[in-house]
Order: structure tokens, then sequence, then C-alpha cells
């Protein structure tokens, strides 16, 4: 009775947990006419790759689709390179000045970016930086800087010291004994930041609305979903489609990552 | 052995002048002109005059501010106390769960969380659109006859509820994994001599389990009350603030009133008083949770 309870519960859970995301991919392969039927089907019984060449083919997907992987990938693989160094420094070397960047890094985990939005604007203004993807993904590399630098670091801490002096005796020079020992090491961490990173980055809404403001064809995949009433009008089929397409990388990225985001989660919560 | 080495600051100065440039320089300017007279003629024209107290003393002196900070403690308290208390319970059902259902309902919490918030607010759209959506569907089929073409976002409380739902189902997968992940890291030894002892499972949650994870839980609560208080995008996409105001809450509108408006000093005053309360906020209850 109880392991009954317990097991209709999680079934319950999981149900609500999945459907939003079961419905959107149901609906984009579901032809039009099941989509206005009066009492919805809950399996693809026809289904049909219409809608997704409707929002393919919708004016600007690609240049939107390009727009927001080139300023999520800048994004992530500058933080990474950038948190890596900045990581090092904090976990392997001594230096005057370590404790108080530390707590700036933390301190910049937490920053109130809706709250900079404004003054972003007005500089980006200011340096003839509106309407960049540059400027954009600039941003996007600042937000998630501060959570890589500290995961990093999380990691680099868990990797003992010993190993390097080892590599160094053995004749590498340091930037040898980083690249052949402590690297692969790492790889589970770069791989959680990086998924975190291109996350946010592939998410984020507010600055996109505010630093691109005339040059439409600079508009990220998030600006052009939320407007799906101007393209799709009451086309739901098509408008699932592009929320399918828009979802897709991210979840394909999460589900071929998933092994180390446990990892990743944990590393910076305990060393931190 | 503190070295003299260049190093560890050419290592760190890509770090600070990205944090000077981007982080730094935006949050003294947006306190700046939280102190000026900074509207669309000085965007153009620049050369902002020093206004002091004057916009902070339009805000607290008019009673739509109060009414947007009134809205948003509501806002925050429903849904971090539904997020709280539905991952708590997810988190202990994950543990007495077999492994295939467990390693399934996993898989769906993070293929929810995963999921691209823009992505997610227009699927919610859809599940609540009058005429077609499914949940009116299931609520007519359910015997509710009144939600047979219901229009859930011409009413603004209707719209409030369907928000809450919203954030809640993207903000619970992240909670539940945290603590779930925290719970595997007390011993099982724990559990067994509080049951042997005969507590019940109230009990053994309240004086073993949340004792334990006090400081986990204090974090998870701290970090669902930024997130929750500082959402915009799903409000804004799904109602942008409406209908009225009725989902306006404070960073909804800082935006209205700077990008509509074009009261660039107002809106960075509206986003300075919220980060000092959020601030305020996060202290004691943090301090709170970690020493009670």
């Amino acid at each position: 009775m109880r392991r009954l309870l317990l097991n209709a519960s999680a079934v319950a859970v999981l149900a609500v947990t999945i459907f939003p995301v079961y419905w959107m991919f149901l609906t984009a392969f579901k032809p039009t006419r099941d989509i206005q039927a009066d009492t919805p089907s809950f399996w693809p019984a026809n289904p049909t790759l219409d809608h997704f060449v409707t929002a393919v083919n919708a004016p600007g997907f690609w240049t939107y689709w390009r727009n927001s992987l080139l300023v999520t990938v800048a994004a992530v693989l500058v933080a990474l390179v950038v948190a890596l160094m900045a990581a090092f420094a904090v976990a392997r070397m001594r230096w005057r000045g370590r404790g108080p960047f530390v707590l700036a890094v933390f301190a910049a985990q937490m920053a109130p970016w809706e709250a900079l939005l404004v003054p972003v604007f007005i500089i980006a203004r200011d340096t003839d930086l509106l309407d960049s993807l540059a400027m954009l993904s600039g941003v996007y590399f600042m937000i998630t800087l501060p959570f890589t630098i500290v995961t990093l670091r999380g990691f680099l801490a868990a990797i003992p010291p010993e190993l390097e002096e080892a590599a160094q005796v053995d004749g590498c020079g340091r930037l040898a004994a980083f690249r052949r020992v402590v690297f692969p090491l790492l790889a589970p961490g770069l791989m959680a930041t990086s998924l975190f990173g291109f996350i946010t980055a592939w998410n984020e809404f507010a600055f996109v609305n505010v630093l691109i403001i005339k040059d439409q064809d600079k508009r990220t995949l998030p600006v052009w979903l939320s407007s799906f009433r101007d393209v799709f009008g009451t086309d739901w089929g098509a408008t699932m489609a592009a929320a399918s397409l828009f979802a897709l990388p991210v979840l394909l990225l999460f589900l071929f990552l998933q092994r180390h985001v446990g990892t990743g989660m944990t590393a910076g919560a305990v060393k931190g | 052995m503190r070295s003299r080495s260049p190093w560890p600051y050419l290592l760190i100065a890509p770090t600070v002048a990205g944090g000077a440039f981007l982080l730094l320089y935006p949050l003294l300017k947006a306190a700046v002109i939280s102190f000026q007279h900074f509207r669309m003629g000085e965007l153009i024209r620049g050369g902002a005059a020093f206004a002091g107290l004057e916009n902070y003393a339009e805000l607290l002196s008019g009673a739509e501010f109060w009414q947007v900070l009134l809205r948003t403690l509501v806002w925050t308290a429903i849904n971090v106390v539904l997020i709280v208390v539905l991952s708590t319970g997810i988190a202990l059902l994950l543990p007495r769960l077999r492994r295939g259902l467990r390693l399934a309902l996993m898989s769906a919490l993070a293929l929810a969380w995963a999921t691209p918030i823009i992505a997610a607010t227009t699927v919610f759209q859809w599940l609540f659109q009058s005429e077609l959506g499914v949940v009116n569907w299931l609520l007519v089929t359910l015997g509710l006859d009144s939600f047979r073409g219901y229009t859930w976002f011409a009413d603004g409380t209707a719209t409030f509820a369907v928000l809450v739902i919203l954030v809640v189902w993207q903000s619970v997968p992240f909670a539940a994994l945290t603590l779930y992940a925290g719970l595997t890291t007390i011993p099982v030894e724990l559990f067994e001599s509080a049951r042997i002892d005969g507590g019940t499972g109230w009990q053994v949650f309240w004086r073993v389990t949340f004792p334990m994870l006090r400081q986990l839980f204090a974090l998870v609560a701290s970090l669902e009350v930024i997130w929750v208080a500082k959402c915009f995008p799903q409000i804004w996409v799904l109602s942008q603030g409406g209908p009225g105001d009725a989902t306006t809450t404070l960073p909804v509108y800082a935006f209205k009133i700077a990008r509509v408006l074009h009261r660039y000093d107002l809106g960075s005053a509206v986003a300075m008083l919220t980060v000092v309360l959020l601030a305020v906020a996060l202290v004691s209850n943090l301090r709170r949770m970690v020493r009670g």
C-alpha cells in the first residue's frame, strides 16, 4: 500500500514534469486538423514535418539561429579560457590580493544584472556598440564568468598539485604539465560549466531586447520566438515547431553531457 | 611562499578587466543615473543634471510603486513557498523509489530544467490557450464546465496563476535535485537509529533531515528568492505585466518605465531599490537560517 502510494505520486510528478515538453514536440508533429480537433489526441497518430518546414522557412529563421549560436558559443568559449586562467591563479598560486579577488568573484555571482540594463544600454550607445553581436556576447561572457571561475576552481582544487609536480620532475614544463595532466582531469568540470554557460546565454532575453534596437538581423532566437504571434499568427503547430527547434540544442547537449553535470553542481557548492 | 611573480596578476587580468568594464562600471553608472535627471532628451544630447533624491522621492510618494512592491512580495512568497515545499517532497520521494522509476523521474526533472525559458513560456501560452488549449479541455472533461473557452490571459488573477505555475514548474527541478544530492550525503545510520528510537516520518524529517541540511535549505531558498523576485522574461513575454498591471513586479516595472516611458532615471531608481531590498532580505534570511 505504501509502495503503491509512493509510486503513484512519483508517476504523477513525472507526468506533470514531462508533459509540457512532450506536448511541445507532439503539437509540432501533429497535422493542423488534429491540433484543432475538439478532443486532443495524446499520441502522434499522423506525424508530419509540415510545421517544421513552416518554421524553418519563416523569414530570418536561419539568421537568428546563427546569431544565437554565434553569440552563445563565443561567450562560453571566452569565459572558459578566461575563467581557467583565473581559477588556476586562485587554486595553485599564492599572491597578495588573492582573498579579496575570490570574494569579489563570489559577489559577482550574485550581480544584479536586471539593474544593469539601462547603464549597459547607455554605455553601448556611447561606444557605438548598439546592434552589435560582439557587445551582446561580451555581456553574456560576463554573466557566466563568475560562476565558471568558482566551479573550475572547485574542480582544480580537487586535483592534487603533486600530479603536476611529478610531471614537472619528469621533465615537463609547467604549461605542458598542465596540458597533459590537469587538463584531462578537468574535462568534466569544463563540460559542466560550459553547459551552464550555454543555457544561460542561449536563454538570455532582457539584454538582447535592450542592445539590439534597429538592426533586426542581429536579433537572437528568444526574441524571435517571443514574437511568434507576428510571425505565425495562431498557427500553433508552427509555433511549437519553432519552440522545439529552439529547445533542441540545449536538450541534446544536456542529454549528451548529463553524466558530468551532477559532479559539476556539487563541485561548485562543496569546494566553493 | 608568497612570490613576487607577475604570473597570477597576468592570469586574472582578463577577469578583472571584464568585471571592471561590464559589471562595476555599469553598476556605478546605474547608481549615478538614479540621482540624475536622465530622460529621452539627456539620452540624445547628453549632459544629465544632478537631481538629488528627486527620483526616489517621486517613486516613494506615488501609490504605484507601493502596489508593485506589495505585488512583488506576494509573487515571491507564493512561488518560493511552493517551490521549496514541492521540491522537498520530491527530494524525499526520490531515494524511496526503485532505481528505474527514480532515474526516469530525475531525467524528467533534468529535461524540464534544461528547457529554455522562452520555449517553456511559449508552450504554456499554448497549454492555456482558450479554445484549443489542453488545460481547458482537461478541466471541462473533469466537469468544470465554466472553463469552456475560458480566456486565462484576460483576467489578472488567472494570468498571475499561470505565471506562478510556469515559474514553479521551471524552478522545482533544480531545487529538488540539489536537495536530493544533499540528502544522499546524510549517513543512512542516522535515519535507521531515529527509526529504531520510534520516530515517525514527520519527526525524522524535522529532527534529523532538516537540521542536517539546514544550510542547504537556506541556500536553495535564497537562490529561489533571487530568481523569483528578479524573474523577468516569463512575465514580459506572457503578459507584459498585464492585463492592466496585474502581473507587474519590480523588474517588469523598471523595464516598462525605462524602455517604454524613456524614464531612465526612474527605472534606475527602481532597479537600485530592488537590489537593496533583495540584499537586505537575503542577508537576514541567510543569517537566521545558518545560526538558528
